[in-house]
């Protein structure tokens, strides 16, 4: 295809590249260069685009603020719990899903669906109320289920795409060989897995470790029990204007994030299509 | 995510080119109807989270919407069923149709920008060389893991009236009316700055999917169309367009659950201020409930949120349909 494009067209199109590349790596860019410029040259009125000194008190302002450590040791807590648990849950019912033939199956699979567009937002103030009455506000393992919910269908979704790309013929070959059908699995298809188990944990982890809401209304009382989207949130009310160890906070925050992300970024895409296009 | 494959293509799926990673077993292969209880044990867990974490919630939200369910209630735990009385006291606010107006600008203006410009980025992608190509993904990549509220603080920061970087360039442009212009004080200013957070955030997500599915649409297609003389609108009207249709409607109805939702954006940059400018819909039911702990009143807008979200989609989904069969 662009061997037939002619040479001419490439200037609007490397153009149109760069404008999209800057716009959308700006707004990060801006957030660590300022983490790491000195005060005086963040209040400035012409702001430079390469910090002229680095600095790394932003940094310490942050990681010495209040629960630093406790609220990032939640974050990590909730969020691999929440995806733990989602990946465990839904590996089984993908397999049963994918491998087997029962009553009812589409109709678990129209369910899930339907799941996956759930109003979470709109369920706010009943799981407040349910968590409350089963004294289970403003603790930890709330927060978890919860997002264990919300990641739950589409990992579902995608780990049944993937497992049906496995030819169940290797499983039973190996179980020819004598393995029972459990081992069957985890020694042939579980390796033959891992791309989509990667996929769906990112978004779980993606999902878990950004949310705000559940995080924000159902801990209340339990200061210490808050997650860092809260804590950050709050930061600004804390520091007042302090924009550096704001930003420093903040990318502290998404660094996991984004390093997790780029480095799977491969299996994300993949992972995405085998969900959205195989179904 | 793969609604509409399931729908569209139930049983068949070596009709549809066969994109990504290797194509599915046939269904032929799949093992007999067994009638062990296996697969009801695996599928246990997924059913039971689903009956108490979603379902269930859900109804207790359908009941609080219909009881007169405030702070003493939420304490003593003993409820007055009121019919409908909360959904008429809405019905009847006029703040309540406001928001919900405001609401269907800022979904229609979010979803339209970002289906325009991710489907112009998408065809962008394709056509650039492979070193660029894999810049491009990467920069979307890197913008699609920014945590949303990471984000919404870099926002604020690029945003704000004395130190922000936009105002600081546009007045060093030439436009001195932006020297110290408060974003976050006028409606309309600190509505712009949250579509354009929204767009941010959603554009990656939508470019790449779209992507990935142009690279599915097989070459022959568009070199018999150019063979035809057809130009390069007409080739995407009559070529890609029909092709990707699918999954562009997966991804706008994706866009259009994400942005009527949209919560945490507002929420952290302006709690939907000021006055109400930036208030939306679930913003509305949260402020409700929790602010002004009428938690009836919260339920029930929430549960009429839900409603016109799922009347958007059929319309939506009614409209699309038609379409395709008048195109056929």
């Amino acid at each position: 295809m662009t061997l037939l494009r002619p040479r001419g067209r490439r200037i609007p199109l490397n153009a149109a590249a760069t404008v999209t590349v800057v716009v959308c790596l700006f707004p990060v860019y801006w957030m660590i260069s300022t983490a790491f410029k000195p005060s005086r040259d963040i209040r400035s009125a012409d702001p430079q685009l390469v910090p002229h000194t680095w600095t790394l008190d932003h940094f310490r302002r942050a990681v010495t603020a209040d629960g630093f450590e406790l609220f990032w040791r939640n974050s990590v807590l909730v969020t691999l719990g929440a995806v733990l648990l989602s990946l465990l849950v839904a590996l089984g019912a993908a397999f049963a899903v994918a491998r087997m033939r029962w009553k009812g199956r589409r109709h678990f699979m129209l369910m899930v669906f339907i799941a996956q567009m759930a109003p979470w937002e709109s369920l706010i103030i009943p799981i407040y109320i349910i968590s409350r009455d089963t004294d289970m506000l403003d603790r930890l393992p709330t927060l978890t289920l919860v997002y264990f919910m919300i990641t739950l269908p589409f990992t579902i979704v995608v780990l049944r795409g993937f497992i049906g790309t496995i030819p169940p013929e290797l499983e039973e070959a190996a179980q020819v060989d004598g393995c029972t059908r459990t081992e069957a699995f985890r020694r042939v298809a579980l390796p033959l897995l891992m791309p989509g188990l990667m996929a769906t944990s990112l978004f779980g982890f993606i999902t878990a470790w950004n949310e705000f809401a559940y995080a924000n209304f159902l801990i209340i009382k339990e200061q210490d029990n808050r997650t860092l989207p809260v804590w950050l949130s709050s930061f600004q009310n804390t520091f007042g204007t302090d924009w550096g160890a704001t930003m420093a906070a903040s990318t502290l925050f998404a660094l996991p994030a984004l390093v997790i992300f780029l480095l799977l970024q491969r299996h994300v895409t993949a992972g995405f299509a085998a969900g959205a296009v195989k179904g | 995510m793969p609604v509409i494959s399931e729908r569209t293509a139930p049983r068949t799926p070596r009709h549809r080119p066969a994109p990504g990673p290797p194509a599915g077993p046939p269904e032929r292969r799949r093992p007999r109807p067994s009638h062990s209880l296996w697969p009801y044990a695996l599928i246990a867990p997924a059913i039971a989270g689903m009956l108490y974490l979603l379902l269930y919630p859900l109804l207790r939200a359908v009941l609080i919407s219909l009881q007169d369910f405030r702070l003493r209630q939420l304490i003593s735990g003993d409820a007055e069923f009121v019919g409908l009385r909360n959904y008429r006291t809405l019905l009847s606010d006029p703040r309540f149709w406001e928001v919900t107006g405001r609401t269907f600008v800022f979904m229609t203006v979010n979803v339209v920008l970002i289906m325009v410009i991710s489907t112009l980025v998408a065809l962008m992608t394709e056509r650039l060389t492979k070193a660029g190509r894999t810049v491009v993904l990467g920069a979307l990549v890197l913008a699609w893991a920014m945590p949303v509220v990471a984000a919404t603080t870099v926002f604020q920061w690029l945003f704000h009236s004395e130190f922000g970087i936009v105002n600081q360039s546009l007045t060093s442009l030439g436009f001195d009316s932006f020297e110290r212009y408060p974003w976050f004080a006028d409606g309309t200013a600190a509505f712009v700055i949250l579509v354009v957070l929204i767009v941010w955030q959603s554009v990656p997500f939508a470019a790449i999917t779209l992507y990935s599915a142009l690279t599915t649409v097989p070459t022959e297609l568009y070199e018999s169309a150019r063979l035809d003389g057809a130009s390069g609108a007409r080739i995407f009207r009559s070529v890609t367009f029909p092709m990707l249709r699918p999954i562009f409607l997966l991804v706008c109805s994706l866009e259009v659950i994400w942005t009527f939702k949209a919560f945490v954006q507002i929420w952290v940059m302006t709690r939907g201020g000021p006055g109400d400018a930036t208030t939306i819909l679930p913003v509305y039911a949260v402020q409700t409930a929790l602010s002004s702990q009428r938690y009836d009143l919260g339920s029930a807008a929430s549960m009429l949120t839900v409603v016109l979200m799922s009347g958007v989609l059929v319309l939506y989904f009614r409209q699309m349909l038609r379409q395709e069969d008048e195109s056929r």
